[in-house]
């Protein structure tokens, strides 16, 4: 009897060694600029080449602007690491999408794009939130900059087999609960430790009833819970979502995956390490309040207080400290001066129809400034062509060029210290938006409500049944 | 990259009381433009330990000079968040060549101990005795054994022994790493990816 994760493991298990980790294979490795520089001077100083080139996908995303990229990028130290990317895949004869190709945007938004990420596969990318590609059911994590070097020069990392979570969500999720919200709730309960050394797979109603885009936002997440990945069986949802993409198996070689990809479900008797159980009727749209994404509460609530919350108190009071904000508050109606919808957690197609469904008919706020961000060019064409574009232009808004952007600030989209977020990406943490900002992580929708009011908006109360 | 090899460490510790340090407190994220692997030393914690216009915030560990040594003591549930190697290699560069905390993130332990970094996972009871320590003493010397696998406070003697996987524990005595283990069987990777469907 085996899991959905034991599958895939298992059958990518080149070497098991005694009292120590397995020699795992890699079927898919992404780069990107910031994580990859040193992975190649390690291997070029080692004397070793890149074992398969085919196998590796390179994007620029960190570091790039979203204004002007057709423009040199200004910032001196991310030209240099964007120039060495390129110099880099060139020399191994790695596919890269850098700054004004066509398929380039956030890595784990254009890999499922391309059909690159797929069910049953093993994937790894010197990013945490590789967790994302698991919505395909494949195990996917991240790795860190020495391992890099190690898939480029092998295509295998060393790792110990991580223990199994199942994390079951059933029932039917309420008006304006989006998928965002369900994975701050999971984080809230469990904290941001809570899921470590496991990986986590996603079972239930909740999640079969779940879009791709949805799935992948959830799976995204799970890094926040200290979990290496995520993962949601494979199903038609799925195979209709990958079918015809670029990348993805053609012909005898699609009838044969498929065939495989069938078999991708955990066995009725198989075990997990620990399980979780919760009612999509308790999930209602989440906010954050402190300085990291397990420090969840429902909007509606208030900021808990020292004794309710099991963190250390000198941990917490900093929390609220660097937060602004006080135990025992609301949350609702706080004014926001920015906000931010963008990072592999929601910048895809459906984070940008959510958005644009609250405000549509309705004005950006006064006083606040509103960074819109795309996954990437083709979510970017999307926008337009679905006429969300007309919507968000209407309404105040404008449209920036994909990246990364705000959700780490490595690039020019720093939010300024002091200054309070509302943000759809993945982290809260002190200073991760930029030195001294404060970040409330939320859904598209809260965002949106939040950006036609210029204060923290629980989306259920502008929202129109019919619309979703 | 061979890193030097790690057996017994003797040393004073410094002492990071705090839960959930995750890597962007250990190195933010715009100081991760390098294409080199080094200098990151200097910005380690650096939004705790500067000011904005670059002087040192007094009341920062790391700026307090009656603490020092090269075992780096955190709160429970350290190294959480982004992947960023760079975290591990600014603790490494600072001079910490242990990390000893109650709880670690996976994958900042996984690189810590690709680079040289020795993880001690204690108890939570010993955790705080460590931090008691250091508090009635910032002098106070604690013994990491990677040998026998344990970490002792030498002023009371008290200790308690962590785990770590064995084939880990043989790299970080002779300081190799997976890279040389795994170009080694090359030949065995091959045949199986040529059985890959995809």
């Amino acid at each position: 009897m085996k899991t959905l994760f034991d599958k895939v493991w298992d059958s990518h298990v080149v070497r098991k060694i005694e009292g120590g980790p397995d020699v795992l294979f890699i079927d898919r490795h992404f780069i990107h600029e910031v994580t990859s520089p040193v992975a190649f001077l390690g291997l070029k100083n080692r004397g070793n080449s890149v074992l398969y080139p085919e196998r590796t996908f390179a994007t620029a995303d960190h570091n790039t602007p979203t204004l002007n990229q057709h423009m040199p990028v200004e910032d001196p130290l991310s030209a240099i690491q964007l120039k060495a990317l390129q110099e880099n895949t060139a020399e191994w004869n790695i596919e890269h999408w850098g700054l004004g190709h066509r398929k380039n945007g956030i890595v784990h938004v254009v890999g499922p794009e391309n059909g690159i990420t797929l069910p049953g596969a093993t994937i790894v990318c010197g990013d945490s939130h590789t967790s994302t590609h698991g919505a395909f059911g494949a195990i996917a994590f991240g790795i860190g900059t020495s391992e890099v070097e190690m898939v480029l020069s092998t295509q295998c990392i060393m790792q110990p087999k991580p223990k199994k979570m199942r994390i079951t969500v059933d029932g039917e999720l309420g008006f304006g609960v989006t998928p965002k919200d369900v994975a701050l709730f999971i984080i809230s309960k469990l904290t941001t430790s809570g899921a470590t050394g496991h990986f986590v797979e996603y079972a239930g109603e909740v999640f079969e009833n779940m879009s791709m885009e949805g799935r992948m936002t959830v799976c995204n997440m799970s890094i926040e819970m200290g979990a290496r990945g995520g993962m949601v069986a494979p199903d038609q949802k799925t195979f209709d979502y990958i079918k015809g993409r670029e990348y993805t198996p053609k012909g005898a070689d699609w009838d044969k995956a498929m065939e495989y990809w069938q078999t991708l479900k955990t066995d009725e008797d198989a075990q997990f390490d620990m399980e979780f159980n919760f009612d999509a009727q308790e999930i209602e749209p989440m906010v954050t309040y402190g300085t990291n994404p397990g420090m969840g509460i429902g909007i509606t609530q208030k900021i808990p207080t020292a004794n309710d919350v099991q963190a250390n108190e000198v941990t917490f009071q900093k929390s609220l400290e660097y937060m602004g904000f006080e135990q025992g508050a609301p949350l609702m109606g706080k004014k926001v001066d920015y906000v931010f919808l963008g990072s592999c957690t929601n910048a895809r197609i459906e984070d940008f129809r959510a958005f644009a469904s609250i405000v549509k008919g309705r004005k950006k706020a006064d006083g606040i400034t509103v960074w819109l961000v795309p996954g990437s060019h083709v979510v970017e064409d999307k926008i337009k062509e679905e006429g969300i574009l007309d919507i968000l232009t209407e309404a105040g808004f404008s449209l920036r060029e994909p990246g990364c952007s705000a959700c780490l600030a490595m690039n020019d989209d720093k939010i300024p210290a002091g200054k309070l977020a509302v943000s759809t990406s993945n982290r809260n943490f002190e200073g991760r938006q930029g030195p001294g900002a404060r970040t409330i992580l939320a859904s598209p929708l809260v965002a949106a409500a939040t950006a036609v009011t210029g204060k923290v908006t629980d989306p259920r109360e502008l929202l129109k049944p019919e619309l979703v | 990259m061979a890193y030097d090899k790690f057996n017994i460490l003797q040393s004073t510790a410094v002492p990071l009381p705090i839960e959930n340090v995750d890597t962007d407190q250990i190195i933010p994220a715009r100081f991760l433009k390098a294409t080199e692997r080094k200098g990151f030393g200097d910005n380690l914690f650096r939004d705790w330990r500067y000011h904005p216009d670059g002087t040192p915030k007094e009341n920062f560990v790391l700026n307090n000079p009656i603490y020092g040594g090269k075992i780096l003591v955190g709160g429970k549930n350290f190294g959480s968040g982004s992947s960023r190697e760079h975290a591990a290699w600014a603790v490494y560069d600072y001079g910490f060549r242990c990390v000893i905390s109650s709880f670690f993130a996976d994958i900042f332990r996984n690189n810590c101990l690709n680079i040289g970094v020795l993880p001690v996972q204690v108890s939570a009871d010993f955790l705080d005795k460590i931090f008691k320590a250091i508090e009635a003493d910032p002098k106070a010397e604690f013994e990491v054994n990677l040998p026998e696998q344990t970490v002792t406070i030498l002023s009371t003697g008290e200790h308690e022994t962590f785990d770590i996987n064995s084939y880990k524990k043989e790299n970080m005595l002779n300081g190799y790493d997976d890279i040389d283990y795994l170009v080694a069987m090359k030949e065995e990777i091959k045949a199986f990816a040529e059985k890959r469907p995809f």
